[in-house]
């Protein structure tokens, strides 16, 4: 089993000190329903930063099923970027984006031209919900369906808390026991970033308290 | 009200158990409710009239023995007491403290004609809080069946049925989806009301019964039912719960400071968010509270919050005489300081400018005909509406089965309405082999009625595991 995370609070900076064969308390997953994945004919798949991960197991998941697969990856800045030779080897043809253009196309925007000259039959987005926005947004004028996965808040992850209410063509839903796939199309994202930042000042503190401890209560640091 | 001459002998009045000052108890998470001192349960006990004919036990959905057991303390025999409880209720230190006993088994007891009933209940804590603090008592176990039995969630029907599975010998597996055993116990109902290590020590007698208790394992994701089925298990108990919770679907409801009763249970009792950020999980409270729902989850919020330090109003549909908690229950939030607002209910949820929830306005209500469920329907007052300030609001008016498992599992048929899986009087599902019991099947109900239930499933599975082949 591998695990791919980026350490941007606590909880990621925690699971950075862990060498292979150390123990979590607890684990359980997976959770959601299972990826569609069928002969759609052309696939567009595209994933930003961490999320590139779980998108090439959809990548090589639709090749397997017969599709033509191009494959974005992207990510804020170069040096966050990764697993683009894996992309490449899954994928029919491979786009690179950033967010400041230090490497490949600068945003998504050369998205457009491509979808201009080529038809789609599927779009596959995962990433930061701004990123799975702007794709949502730029494949809708096309009438490519596409589908994001979200990952809301949640507590539990198995239809218990409530947290992770998503509003999807005007319904409410949950992340954990409806998704995580949803219609790009449908979804209310502007609803969705508001709510996964609502705990933003207490992540922060979380994290920098943790840092300030040194690290780790069991007195390892990274150092 | 005119009162019936007491009986010569018999105390009219109940031997009242000791509890946290109100003042108190509010600033702590500490169990309400202490217990009786032996001499108060060998006072109340003495005041039970020991029938031929018992009422009490018809009104108990495990049929616990009752006088038997309450004989047993009169002599002072507390491990025969509390066996005879086991016999038949494997959560007894659970039961003594959140079964509703004035609407069954006090309801029926005889003494109550002529004053108050037998403290049944408080009774059975006492047993079964003496034998925690004087070891446990393993019973004695069939012979293996060599039969093996899946049981999908560790709540009180599971645990029921686990345990009485694992004493007629089978080999039983518990799945719990989170990393604690104890369901709704655990998630749910508070430590004031319920301490967690009662919850765990009552697990613990189950795992002494040979029961294998695996944590962290979501049927429907990890393994499906089918399964379950083909990998070995002959028979399949599914104790799921109701755990969906429901919203208002009213507008501005996703805004920040709106919490599912579930989700601020959760951050509260398992999370331990109000020791952010010593614990990981933050919540963020305020000043003012309102809890939206009348039922004893309800309470559990209000009583909660106001434990984190916050003035809670509870907004209710409907009156106080169809509030569906415990009498006890809104008795002890009134004592600690909460405030009702009855006959009210939201119209939509107001925000600041950072998307939290600051206000929400409101919409008074008058009791109409009876609704299906038999009680008074709230209607609208047109030009009634109010605002309310709040800095938070729960919203505590329900929950539904969690359908993963309907789902996941082709030919167990669910009613469409309310997303129960459906069941015959014995806990039987469409599928063969395979049972249900508790909320999954009835919706939110009470503790024990899910035991009742994973006792009935437990004696069908038995059945069914004998007489198969």
């Amino acid at each position: 089993m591998s695990f791919a995370f980026h350490e941007v609070g606590k909880t990621t900076k925690e699971l950075g000190l862990l060498n292979e064969g150390d123990c979590l308390e607890n684990l359980t997953g997976p959770l959601g329903n299972p990826s569609e994945i069928k002969n759609y004919g052309n696939v567009l798949c595209v994933g930003g930063s961490i999320m590139i991960a779980p998108l090439l197991l959809q990548v090589k998941a639709m090749k397997e099923a017969g599709n033509k697969v191009t494959t974005v990856i992207g990510a804020r800045i170069k040096d966050v970027l990764f697993m683009e030779e894996e992309a490449k080897a899954l994928s029919d043809r491979v786009y690179v984006a950033t967010d400041d253009g230090s490497k490949g196309y600068k945003g998504l925007d050369f998205l457009k031209e491509v979808l201009a000259k080529e038809k789609f039959d599927r779009c596959v987005a995962m990433g930061p919900v701004v990123m799975m926005k702007t794709v949502s947004d730029i494949t809708k004028p096309f009438g490519i369906p596409t589908v994001v996965t979200l990952t809301p808040i949640m507590i539990d992850g198995m239809g218990m808390c409530g947290v992770c209410r998503v509003t999807v063509g005007g319904k409410m839903l949950f992340g954990c026991v409806d998704g995580p796939e949803f219609d790009g199309h449908q979804v209310d994202f502007d609803e969705l970033i508001h709510r996964q930042r609502l705990f933003l000042p207490e992540e922060r503190l979380s994290s920098e308290l943790w840092e300030l401890a040194g690290g780790c209560k069991c007195g390892r640091s990274k150092a | 009200m005119a009162e019936a001459k007491p009986k010569p002998k018999i105390k009219k009045e109940a031997v009242e158990m000791p509890k946290q000052a109100p003042k108190e108890r509010v600033k702590n998470f500490n169990e309400v409710a202490l217990g009786y001192t032996e001499a108060q349960a060998l006072e109340e006990a003495s005041r039970c009239l020991q029938c031929a004919k018992p009422q009490c036990v018809s009104g108990c959905p495990v049929e616990v023995p009752i006088p038997e057991f309450i004989k047993c303390i009169r002599e002072q025999k507390y491990g025969e007491a509390i066996a005879k409880i086991k016999e038949k209720n494997s959560l007894p230190a659970v039961c003594g403290r959140v079964c509703p006993q004035e609407e069954q088994c006090q309801e029926k007891c005889l003494v109550g004609k002529i004053g108050q009933p037998v403290s049944i209940g408080r009774l059975e804590r006492f047993v079964a809080d003496w034998e925690r603090e004087n070891g446990f008592q393993t019973p004695e176990k069939a012979k293996p069946t060599g039969k093996k039995v899946a049981v999908i969630g560790a709540g009180p029907a599971g645990l029921t049925a686990a345990a009485d599975l694992a004493k007629l010998g089978h080999d039983v597996t518990i799945f719990e989806a989170l990393h604690l055993a104890g369901g709704v116990l655990v998630y749910g109902i508070p430590e004031f009301r319920l301490p967690k290590k009662i919850v765990q020590n009552e697990v613990n007698y189950i795992k002494k019964l040979g029961v294998d208790l695996r944590l962290g394992n979501l049927i429907g994701r990890i393994h499906t039912i089918p399964e379950l089925l083909k990998n070995g298990y002959d028979a399949v108990f599914i104790g799921s719960g109701a755990g969906l919770p429901q919203f208002t679907e009213v507008p501005g409801e996703n805004l920040g400071g709106i919490y599912s009763a579930n989700e601020f249970l959760i951050r509260v009792n398992l999370m331990k968010s109000y020791k952010f950020p010593e614990y990981d999980t933050p919540m963020r409270i305020g000043k003012h509270v309102v809890v939206i729902g009348g039922g004893n989850v309800a309470m559990d919020c209000a009583r909660s919050s106001m434990r984190l330090g916050a003035e809670v109003c509870l907004l209710y549909r409907r009156s106080r005489e169809e509030l569906p908690a415990r009498k006890e229950e809104i008795e002890n939030a009134e004592e600690e300081g909460l405030v009702c607002r009855f006959l009210a209910a939201p119209l939509r949820f107001i925000g600041d400018e950072k998307g939290w929830v600051k206000a929400m306005e409101c919409q008074a209500m008058e009791l109409g005909p009876p609704d299906a469920s038999g009680r008074r329907r709230p209607v609208p007052i047109p030009g009634s509406e109010f605002t309310m300030e709040t800095d938070t609001v729960i919203i505590a008016i329900g929950q539904t089965p969690n359908p993963i498992i309907q789902r996941t599992t082709e030919g167990l048929l669910v009613n469409p309405k309310h997303g129960t899986i459906i069941v015959d009087e014995n806990g039987k599902t469409s599928l063969d082999g395979v049972y249900a019991g508790g909320d999954v099947a009835t919706g939110a109900a009470t503790v024990i009625s899910a035991m009742g239930m994973g006792k009935k499933a437990a004696k069908a599975i038995h059945e069914y595991l004998m007489n198969k082949k």
